[in-house]
């Protein structure tokens, strides 16, 4: 199972390195958000507001949705999906390669649009820096609820607008846990909650991932 | 029970997919090692017959084997190990380079990667090796895919009108390398809108019309 998860995580890392889907589409998607809501602020209010974290964590979802999409584009054309399929890979090798591979993405990123929030919502950068480990936790668990429920909408052949729909129910504890720990981050509170809820999150969406991923593909 | 010495048995086999007929009721026996070629208009159900036999739509009704595998109740994972499969769209990762996609099927299989220098030779792709497969010709595609089953060596080859957009050279060459691939005991089966040329091969020429075998040829 991991040598496979390792395999197509390699593989759609090489794919997107390739491509520069990430650095030429999603990336600027992202940065433009964020000015946006920057200016939505204002000045006056920009550094002061409670906003930022949950601004931030607005664009990672949009640039999440953007990024799970992508990964199972990638595997969308019905060709290589035959004749992946009869390669016989481990479904559970896959779930894992995809979402490391989506996380490893949405890890640089959510980096690259932390610096942005510091800089565009003048969140504080010490703060900012203290928020860091859960917002990677927070992806990943992102990626693994993201995979799955990207495989569940179609797969890169059903329509786009399902998966935000679909995925709805799992990113919502998912996307207040992180903005509450961004917020107590900034503002001096207790971090542990959010992490232990972070966590419990990212190890149910593996196990639920690993258990019914070849279920999802077989429909 | 299936009979050794047939690769794929069906017996009223029916296919539906959303409720629509695909198959209606195929009766077919082929024997191991041999080239057949499933002919017929569009919409006869050419492709879901292929589909069928590798394990990539479930039997709805009907009873079969495929390479030994039971359509109804065994495994079709592992079904979908012992078959091969060419679409006709292109069965690869595009941004990725010839020699990287070859290196991911014999990676994913556990097969060491030595052969692919090897089948990049014998497809005639060994100058396009690094070459990204969407930027190869539809001939070249054609040829990684094959490239992919030879490195394979699946006991089924189901190809999936593999002709489309060949040229002559093309056609010939992939009229020889499928008499190679049937003399060393592999099946071979293809989908196509019309007989063979080649008169060597000599295949057996299947017509399918409205999900129905139509007509059987020798």
């Amino acid at each position: 199972m991991i040598r496979i998860a390792l395999l197509v995580a390699g593989k759609d890392l090489r794919i997107e390195r390739r491509s520069r889907v990430l650095l030429w589409q999603v990336l600027p998607f992202g940065v433009m958000a964020l000015v946006l809501c920057g200016l939505a602020l204002g000045p006056n209010h920009a550094g002061n507001s409670s906003a930022g974290p949950g601004l931030f964590y607005l664009v990672m979802l949009l640039v999440t949705l953007l990024m799970i999409n992508r990964s199972q584009v990638i595997e969308g054309s019905p060709g290589t999906r035959a004749s992946v399929a009869t390669l016989g890979l481990d479904p559970a090798g896959v779930f894992l390669g995809k979402a490391l591979a989506l996380a490893v993405e949405l890890w640089l990123m959510s980096i690259v649009l932390l610096g942005g929030a510091v800089l565009l919502l003048h969140t504080q950068f010490s703060g900012t820096l203290k928020a860091l480990p859960s917002v990677l936790v927070i992806v990943t668990a992102l990626a693994a609820a993201g995979t799955l429920y990207g495989a569940l909408s179609g797969g890169g052949q059903g329509p786009a607008t399902l998966l935000p729909v679909l995925s709805f129910p799992a990113f919502a504890p998912l996307l207040i846990a992180g903005e509450r720990s961004y917020f107590d981050a900034l503002h001096g509170g207790a971090l542990w909650q959010w992490w232990l809820i972070s966590l419990v999150a990212l190890a149910a969406y593996l196990a639920i991932g690993i258990l019914l991923y070849g279920v999802l593909e077989e429909s | 029970m299936s009979s050794p010495s047939l690769v794929v048995e069906l017996h009223d086999a029916v296919v539906l997919v959303g409720g629509f007929p695909l198959l209606a009721g195929v009766n077919l026996d082929i024997e191991r090692a041999t080239l057949s070629v499933i002919t017929g208009a569009n919409g006869a159900g050419k492709t879901s017959l292929l589909r069928l036999l590798g394990g990539l739509v479930p039997l709805s009704s009907g009873t079969g084997s495929a390479s030994g595998v039971d359509l109804k109740s065994g495994d079709l994972r592992e079904l979908r190990r012992r078959v091969g499969w060419l679409g006709h769209e292109g069965s690869f990762y595009d941004d990725l380079t010839v020699r990287e996609n070859l290196s991911f099927a014999a990676k994913a299989l556990g097969r060491p990667t030595d052969d692919i220098t090897r089948v990049l030779e014998r497809v005639g792709l060994s100058s396009r090796a690094d070459t990204q497969a969407k930027r190869l010709s539809a001939g070249q595609r054609r040829r990684l895919g094959l490239a992919w089953l030879l490195l394979r060596r699946p006991e089924m080859w189901l190809l999936d009108e593999p002709y489309a957009t060949l040229d002559d050279e093309g056609r010939t060459f992939f009229d020889q390398l499928i008499g190679d691939v049937v003399a060393s005991g592999a099946s071979v089966i293809v989908s196509a809108h019309d007989p063979l040329r080649s008169e060597a091969l000599a295949p057996r020429t299947i017509t399918l019309a409205g999900g129905l075998v139509a007509d059987d040829q020798s």
